[in-house]
């Protein structure tokens, strides 16, 4: 181990944390735990209040109420610097006045480490991010994938209990970015430190997060896995923000859940009665040749618009019979190719029981 | 067209508008190149351009003990205004642009009041209470008078400095431990210095050349080379005052060039 | 996990209340902290302006025998000298404001049309002026226009006159003077705001048929109006209360606004008078800065900066 960060690894529990600005509140009653070690994602349009739940988090913005709790102690009223908290800013807030080794350094300079260890310190985190021999550079001889790796190491060589990054890669280019993407994951698995990560990319959430926490008008929407999250989203909010999806108008009645005159099977158990929307991704609708041969699948007809092929993968546009388009994603493999419908043509589409899931219709 | 901003009118086309705006370049600086030359004229008659050269009026200048302990008057005056207007002004941007509190507005207006409030009534004002409280003719009173005008080239100077700069510097160095004192002295003020030397000089000089609230508060012992200068006028036109002259205009061209060095070094 | 699912944190009291005095006091002590960087300066500003400012308002209001009354102000309206100060002043500011406009248009266009390089270069002769002391130009100005200045001499050297033209100590001297020391502040606050006209406008203009004259006279001179009103304003406004160079360049015959505020409280120690003079000089001065915000918003941002 590198930078032995695993052991210190804390928890952080956030809860009834309320901010205004004025009239206008930003966040209303927001709790959330973080686990030891945990790299949490808070996923959210812009206004959606994660870059200031972040910054609540970091000490810069007084929430009006509420406490953060970190490895049990309360460190709402602390001011930033004593947090022991690392953080990266989308500009990477590098020091211009500074090479990259005092950059490093300043963390540990301010804990009065002395100067052999800082040296050791530095070198080992420039390692750790790839930067090894660059300690002399100016900041501004650097390259964007560069500078975010010190402001990186800059957060990471004092060992923090925590650490905060706010959309530290969008000022990336998209290789690179994806790049990052997998080192920043494969670090926080070496290293172990509980993270908690802004993003309003959802690809970027999902490609690495233990959890994502969706973001919506100062609230949290949902918390889940990745898998979990788009596999089963719980509203409409999250359904659309995570991918891309199919929502179709069902009613559930008698315990069972209704499309048009069509009783759906589905795993779950049937919610309250009253109208739903059914989630369906692209890629869970299936193009089904022969409508007797399919068990449990949930069926419905309808007719094709349009295909678009695209190499690896197609999208069918398809109209229901209620005039509502969805879309269908399949990749092009031989036997679906060879099967493709024409525009105009009459076909059934068909859905998984497990694959049924209902949100509230809002 | 080679330039970024100009438009597909050839030179020759805006002839007359070289010509006039060399013609406005030439008042504005004329007076100041006729005293230069003028400063170094053997005669004490008004002759230009100078039939004889000498350094007779620098050495009149030099020479006199009024002249000298005026000039050392001001210089003081200059240094402390200097030394006491560029940290306050410092700490009052710095607060203004964190921007967090109310009545940042109304705290704007009173700082940069001297800017706008006609000058001569500062004079009366300041008088009227120094004479009350006995700080007529004293250095502290001085520069006290002069820290409040230099003030709002300060606060200017710094808040325009501020504005550029990435707050997030120093919020990150808070984060990565240093406190806030720790984070501006370290990473804010390096960066700033620019701006706050530039307010240092422009409050020195500001300072140095202000006569109207001098005219009011300074005499005696601590008469400062302005108030001086202003009465010699009155009285007659003394080649003297063209060395003097001279000198302010170095001073003046020397500071800020030392502020324009200092912006390209940043 | 706990999604909106507590609504009493560990001692029983509602969420929504936790922490929230610690936090409003920390608030406090944070405001109290920039407040304490604020402080030093606001102190002195107030105690050093607007403390004799007031106190000197106070005294306006009374006359030489103590009694209250508005005499100091109704003087303005009675004595035909004080009309004179008033009339001269404001004609004085009219024309050197006047003359700025006419001379520092010209020069500010020219720079904002010139390369980068160049126009630093020129700039110069606008900066180096401004921070020079308004007492060294006055002087020169004293030595060029005076009875047996350089140009009189030069004049009549050349046999162009036979006698010396007044042109020191005169209402001529005093525009003379002070139009030199106000034009750089219509010329840098007119620059400035020229630069931010947006050049691809101008192109557009003569793209779509319109001449260099008319591309000018629609669409530059209209955009650069702004800030040829800001400089306008801080000229005149300066202007009205100038001391310096009427005070050595009118030789007494120009007695401006100023000068009367200073005769009165220096030579006849009247201070209601002298007070009197000053409030309704501050009152002019913010009412024209007032009437100038409210006509141009938010753009009316001029370089404001030193006598």
């Amino acid at each position: 181990m590198l930078l032995s960060l695993a052991p210190s690894a804390l928890p952080i529990g956030i809860h009834g944390i309320d901010k205004r600005f004025g009239a206008v509140s930003i966040l209303s009653d927001l709790s959330l735990d973080v686990a030891a070690g945990e790299f949490l994602t808070l996923l959210g349009p812009s206004g959606s209040g994660k870059t200031t739940l972040l910054m609540i988090l970091a000490g810069f913005v007084r929430a009006n109420a509420g406490s953060i709790k970190v490895g049990g102690e309360e460190i709402i009223t602390m001011p930033p610097h004593k947090r022991n908290i690392g953080m990266v800013f989308q500009n990477y807030a590098l020091f211009p006045h500074m090479n990259v080794f005092n950059n490093i350094a300043f963390p540990l300079k301010q804990r009065r480490v002395s100067a052999a260890e800082t040296a050791e310190r530095v070198e080992r985190a420039l390692d750790l991010v790839q930067l090894k021999g660059l300690g002399e550079r100016r900041v501004d001889q650097l390259s964007g994938g560069q500078r975010q790796r010190v402001a990186l190491a800059r957060a990471i060589v004092f060992e923090p209990r925590i650490v905060l990054m706010d959309e530290p890669l969008s000022a990336l280019d998209k290789g690179l970015r994806e790049h990052m993407q997998i080192e920043l994951r494969n670090l926080h698995r070496r290293l172990g430190m509980t993270t908690v990560y802004v993003t309003h990319d959802q690809r970027e959430a999902i490609t690495m997060s233990d959890r994502i926490a969706v973001m919506n008008a100062g609230r949290i929407e949902q918390i889940d896995q990745p898998e979990a999250l788009y596999a089963r989203p719980r509203t409409k909010f999250v359904t659309g923000f995570i991918g891309e999806s199919n929502f179709i108008p069902v009613e559930c009645r008698n315990g069972s859940v209704w499309y048009e005159d069509r009783k759906l099977h589905m795993n779950d158990s049937a919610p309250p009665a009253g109208r739903y929307l059914m989630v369906v991704r692209p890629e869970k609708l299936r193009l089904v040749p022969d409508a007797q041969q399919a068990g449990v699948l949930n069926m419905l007809p309808a007719t094709v618009g349009d295909v678009i092929y695209q190499g690896d993968s197609f999208i069918c546009y398809a109209t229901l019979r209620d005039g509502r388009q969805v879309t269908l994603r399949d990749y092009c493999r031989s036997d679906v190719l060879a099967k493709l419908p024409a525009p105009g043509e009459p076909i059934t589409l068909g859905i998984d029981a497990q694959d049924v899931v209902l949100v509230a219709d809002q | 067209m080679s330039t970024e901003n100009s438009l597909p009118i050839s030179h020759r086309q805006r002839l007359w508008l070289y010509l006039l705006g060399g013609l406005v370049m030439l008042f504005l600086i004329a007076p100041s190149v006729i005293i230069v030359i003028m400063s170094f004229s053997g005669s004490t008659l008004l002759q230009f351009p100078p039939e004889q050269w000498s350094l007779r009026w620098y050495q009149s200048y030099f020479g006199s003990v009024e002249w000298r302990d005026a000039t050392i008057v001001s210089v003081k005056v200059a240094v402390m205004t200097a030394i006491v207007a560029t940290p306050l002004g410092t700490a009052a941007a710095y607060a203004i642009n964190a921007g967090t509190l109310r009545l940042t507005g109304a705290i704007n207006a009173l700082l940069t009041a001297s800017l706008i409030i006609p000058v001569i009534l500062i004079g009366i004002g300041t008088f009227f209470l120094y004479a009350r409280i006995g700080l007529n003719n004293t250095l502290t009173g001085l520069v006290i008078a002069h820290t409040v005008q230099a003030l709002p080239l300060v606060v200017l100077t710094v808040l325009s400095g501020l504005r550029s700069y990435d707050m997030n510097q120093e919020m990150v160095a808070r984060s990565l431990g240093a406190g806030r004192f720790a984070a501006f002295f370290q990473v804010t003020m390096p960066q700033l210095r620019f701006s706050i030397v530039s307010g240092a000089l422009f409050a020195f000089i500001t300072s140095f050349d202000e006569v109207v609230v001098s005219l009011f508060i300074s005499g005696g012992e601590t008469t400062t080379l302005t108030r001086r200068m202003f009465n010699a006028l009155r009285d007659q036109i003394d080649p003297t005052i063209a060395a003097i002259s001279t000198c302010l205009i170095v001073l003046s061209i020397v500071l800020l060039s030392a502020a324009q060095l200092l912006g390209r070094g940043r | 996990m706990s999604v909106g699912s507590a609504s009493l944190d560990h001692a029983g009291r509602p969420d929504g209340v936790l922490n929230a005095d610690a936090l409003r006091a920390d608030a406090r002590r944070q405001a109290l902290g920039l407040l304490a960087l604020l402080s030093p300066g606001l102190f002195l500003v107030f105690s050093i302006i607007i403390v004799p400012i007031g106190w000197l308002f106070w005294l306006s209001l009374f006359d030489e025998t103590g009694q209250l009354s508005l005499a100091n102000y109704a003087r303005f309206f009675e004595q035909a000298s004080y009309i004179k100060t008033f009339a001269t002043t404001f004609k004085v500011a009219f024309v050197v404001t006047g003359a700025c406009v006419l001379f520092g248009y010209p020069l500010a266009y020219m720079l904002s049309q010139l390369p980068r390089r160049a126009a630093s270069i020129c700039l110069i002769f606008v900066i180096l002026p401004f921070w020079t002391s308004v007492l060294v130009r006055t002087y020169a100005w004293l030595v060029i226009l005076q009875r047996k200045g350089l140009i009189n001499n030069w004049l009549i050297d050349l046999g162009v006159i036979g006698q010396p033209l007044p042109l020191a100590n005169n209402f001529a001297g005093v525009v003379i003077g002070m139009t030199h020391i106000m034009l750089p502040f219509l010329v840098l606050p007119l620059y400035a705001s020229m630069k931010t006209i947006d050049v691809d406008c101008l192109r557009a203009g003569m793209n779509l048929g319109a001449s260099p004259a008319a591309t000018f006279r629609q669409i530059f001179f209209p955009l650069s109006l702004p800030g040829l009103a800001s400089g306008v304003v801080i000229v005149f406004v300066l202007c009205l209360g100038f001391f310096v160079t009427p005070a050595l360049m009118g030789g007494g015959k120009v007695i401006m606004w100023a000068m009367r505020m200073e005769q009165a409280t220096s030579l006849y120690s009247n201070w209601g008078a002298g007070a009197a003079l000053g409030v309704v000089l501050l009152a002019v001065t913010l009412a024209l800065l007032g009437l100038f915000q409210w006509l141009l918003g938010a753009r009316a941002t001029g370089v404001w900066s030193r006598r």
